[in-house]
C-alpha cells in the first residue's frame, strides 16, 4: 500500500486519487468478483453447517499454489487442483454425516494439517521462496492483472451458473435431508457437488485474499445475512450487499492507511456480524438464525 | 541414529516435543470425543495472533501466546451454551482474529527492525513451528506444562467422559457439566499454545486429531483410547524428529504431521479388513446391558456392531 496518500476527507477528491492507480481499479474489479462469488457459496456453506470443511478446503489452497511454485507451473493450477481435491476428499470420505460427529471432524482435521504439512515441505524444498508465504496466506490484492480478473470472471460465471441451477434443490437438501430425500431430490449427490463448487469458489478467493483470510468473505457476509432476515432469498441478496460492502470499503480503507486489506475486511465483516448480532437480540421475537431460514425456506419451497 | 543424541538440540527437542505430545494427545482425544476438533483448530489461530501481538508490543512471545488463547478458549465456551460453542460463532470470531494477526504482522514488521527475512521467518516459526530450535531451559518449561495437562485432565477424566457422552444424565446425576467444561478448553488453549512453539499454529491438528482420531478407530474403550491416543502421540513426535534428523531437508513439522497421518490411514485400512472379516458373528454384541455402566465399561460406539452387520449383509444379500 503507499503510504504517502493521505486521506484528504473529500471523498470525491480521494477516490479520484484512488482511481488513478490501475492496480487499485483492478484490486476494485477482482474484489468485486471475489465478493459476489464468496457471498453466495458461503451462504449456502453457512446454511449447511459445513464451516469446518470450508475452512479445511481453503487451507489446501496454500500447498497447491506453494507446489505449484515448487513445480514451476502457474499458481493458479495449484489452488484449483488441491482446493477442489480437498472438497472430493472430504466429500467421499465423509458418510453423509451419518458416520459420527467425532469421526468427520476429526477427519476434516487430519486432512487438513496433513495438507498444510505438504504446504510446509513443498516451501522447505524451494528454498528462498519464504517470503513468498506470507503472501499466499495473506493475499496480496495489488498483484492483480487484467488477465487473472477475466480469469477470475470465468470461473466465476461457471460457479454462479452451476449454483442458479442446484439452487433449489441443494437448498431443500440443506434444510431437510431427509424430506428431500424422500422426494426423490439427490441429496448425497448434490453434498458432493457442493463441496466441489466450494472447493473452486475458495480456489478463485484464495488467489486474492490468501489462504487464511477466505474464509472471512465466506462466512461472516452469509452469518450476517441470516442474522438479518429468515427469508432466504432476500438473506441471500443481503449477503452478496454485506460482501460488496466490506470488500469495497477494506479496499479504500487499505489504500488510506498503512494497515493491510485482510486485517480491514475481517474487521468490518466481523463489525457488520456484531450489529447483526445485536439487531437479532433486540429483534428476536421474529425469529432469525439458522433454523428459522430453514424453516421459513421449507415453507418458500413447500409452496410452490 | 546413536549420534542423534549427542546434539543437545535434538535431546531438547525429544524432551519438550514428549510433553507437548502427550498433552495434545491427551486433549486431542476428548476434543475428538466431544466433536469440538474446530474449537481446537480456531484456538490455534489464536495462538498465531496472541505470539504475532506479544511481538509487536514488544513482549515475550510465549506470554501474548498463553493469555490469549486461554483467554479465548474460555470466551469461546462462554459464547456457546453449555459451554460449547456454535461453529458459525467460532468462524466469524476467528476469521476476525486472523486478520488483527495480519494488522499485527505489518505493525511488527514496520515499527521493529526494518524489513527484510527476519521478520518472514518470525511468521513462519509461529505458523509452522520451530521444533529444532528449543533452548535446554523451554524445553523442560514444555515438557512440565505437557505433564501438567496431562495430570489435570486424568484427574477430571471420568466425569468429564461422562459429561461428553450424556450430558443430560451427567447434570442430573450431579456432575458439574458447565464447569468440566470450561476447565476443559482451559486446557486445550493451554496445550494450543505449548505447541504452537513445537508445530506451529498452523499444523497443530496434525498433533490433536490425528493420534485422537486413531485411537478411536482402534478402540472403543475410552480409557484405553485415551492411553493409546498418548502414547501415538508421542510416539508420532518421536519418529517424527527422528526422520527429520535422518533425512535434512524435511522439516521436522511435516514430519510429525505426515507419520500421524499415515497412522491414521493404516488404522482406517486395518479396520475395513477386519469388520470385513468379523462382520458375521458381530450381532451378539449389539445386545448389551442398555443401562449406563460403569464408565470404565462404556463402550463409545455402542451401536457399531449393528451398524456393521447391516451395511455388510443388506446391498450384497448372498445369503
Amino acid at each position: 500500500m503507499p503510504t504517502d496518500s493521505g486521506l484528504s476527507w473529500n471523498p470525491v477528491t480521494d477516490i479520484d486519487q484512488m482511481w488513478q492507480l490501475d492496480s487499485m481499479v483492478s484490486a476494485y474489479r477482482a474484489g468485486t468478483i471475489v465478493a459476489v462469488l464468496a457471498a453466495v457459496v458461503g451462504w449456502f456453506m453457512v446454511l449447511r453447517r459445513q464451516t469446518f470443511a470450508g475452512h479445511t478446503v481453503a487451507l489446501a489452497g496454500f500447498p497447491g499454489a506453494a507446489a505449484a511454485v515448487f513445480l514451476g507451473v502457474s499458481a493458479s493450477w495449484g489452488y484449483f487442483g488441491f482446493c477442489i481435491g480437498a472438497g472430493a476428499v472430504i466429500a467421499a470420505l465423509a458418510r453423509n454425516g451419518k458416520g459420527g460427529m467425532a469421526e468427520e471432524s476429526a477427519l476434516t482435521g487430519i486432512v487438513q494439517s496433513f495438507t498444510l504439512a505438504c504446504g510446509m515441505l513443498f516451501v522447505a524444498l524451494y528454498k528462498g521462496f519464504l517470503n513468498g508465504v506470507n503472501s499466499l496466506l495473506f493475499g496480496s490484492f495489488l498483484g492483480v492483472t487484467s488477465g487473472d480478473i477475466a480469469v477470475l470472471a470465468a470461473v466465476a460465471a461457471v460457479v454462479l451458473i452451476v449454483m442458479a441451477l442446484i439452487g433449489r434443490p441443494l437448498l431443500f437438501a440443506s434444510v431437510d435431508p431427509s424430506v428431500a430425500d424422500a422426494r426423490g431430490v439427490p441429496s448425497r449427490m448434490l453434498g458432493v457437488l457442493f463441496l466441489v463448487v466450494l472447493g473452486a469458489t475458495t480456489a478463485e478467493v484464495s488467489q486474492i485474499t490468501g489462504s487464511l483470510l477466505v474464509f472471512a468473505l465466506l462466512v461472516m457476509p452469509a452469518a450476517t445475512a441470516q442474522r438479518v432476515t429468515a427469508r432466504p432469498a432476500l438473506s441471500l441478496v443481503l449477503s452478496v450487499l454485506f460482501a460488496l460492502a466490506v470488500t469495497w470499503f477494506g479496499l479504500g480503507a487499505a489504500y488510506f492507511s498503512p494497515y493491510p486489506i485482510g486485517f480491514w475486511i475481517t474487521t468490518f465483516a466481523f463489525g457488520c456480524y456484531l450489529l447483526a448480532n445485536v439487531y437479532g437480540f433486540f429483534a428476536r421475537r421474529r425469529g432469525t438464525g439458522r433454523r428459522r431460514v430453514a424453516e421459513v425456506a421449507m415453507t418458500v419451497l413447500g409452496a410452490s | 541414529m546413536i549420534s542423534m543424541f549427542s546434539h543437545p538440540f535434538m535431546v531438547y527437542a525429544l524432551l519438550g516435543g514428549t510433553g507437548i505430545a502427550a498433552a495434545c494427545g491427551a486433549v486431542g482425544f476428548f476434543l475428538v470425543l466431544r466433536a469440538q476438533v474446530f474449537t481446537g483448530d480456531a484456538l490455534s489461530h489464536v495462538a498465531f495472533t496472541g505470539a504475532l501481538a506479544a511481538l509487536a508490543f514488544g513482549v515475550d512471545l510465549r506470554i501474548g501466546l498463553f493469555t490469549a488463547t486461554i483467554a479465548v478458549a474460555l470466551l469461546l465456551g462462554a459464547l456457546g451454551r453449555r459451554g460449547r460453542a456454535d461453529d458459525v460463532v467460532i468462524g466469524n470470531v476467528f476469521a476476525w482474529i486472523l486478520g488483527l494477526g495480519v494488522f499485527f504482522l505489518t505493525m511488527y514488521t514496520t515499527n521493529r527492525s526494518g524489513s527484510g527475512s527476519g521478520n518472514g521467518s518470525a511468521t513462519i516459526n509461529v505458523l509452522f513451528g520451530s521444533i529444532l530450535g528449543l533452548s535446554s531451559s523451554q524445553a523442560q518449561t514444555a515438557l512440565w506444562i505437557g505433564l501438567g495437562v496431562v495430570a489435570v485432565l486424568l484427574f477430571i477424566a471420568r466425569p468429564l467422559l461422562f459429561a461428553t457422552l450424556d450430558e443430560a444424565v451427567a447434570a442430573a446425576r450431579g456432575v458439574p457439566v458447565r464447569v468440566l467444561a470450561f476447565v476443559f478448553l482451559a486446557l486445550v488453549g493451554a496445550a494450543t499454545a505449548e505447541a504452537t512453539q513445537a508445530v506451529g499454529a498452523l499444523l497443530l491438528l496434525g498433533l490433536v486429531a490425528a493420534p485422537a482420531g486413531t485411537a478411536l478407530v482402534l478402540t472403543d474403550r475410552p480409557f484405553r483410547g485415551l492411553g493409546v491416543a498418548i502414547v501415538l502421540a508421542v510416539g508420532e513426535m518421536w519418529v517424527g524428529l527422528t526422520l527429520a534428523y535422518l533425512v535434512p531437508r524435511m522439516p521436522p513439522s511435516f514430519s510429525i504431521t505426515a507419520v500421524g497421518t499415515f497412522a491414521y490411514a493404516a488404522a482406517m485400512i486395518y479396520r475395513s479388513v477386519n469388520r470385513r472379516r468379523a462382520a458375521v458373528p458381530a450381532s451378539a454384541a449389539s445386545t448389551a446391558s442398555p443401562v449406563f455402566p460403569s464408565p470404565s465399561r462404556v463402550r463409545l460406539r455402542p451401536s457399531t456392531a449393528s451398524t456393521t452387520t447391516h451395511n455388510t449383509a443388506a446391498p450384497h444379500a448372498k445369503y
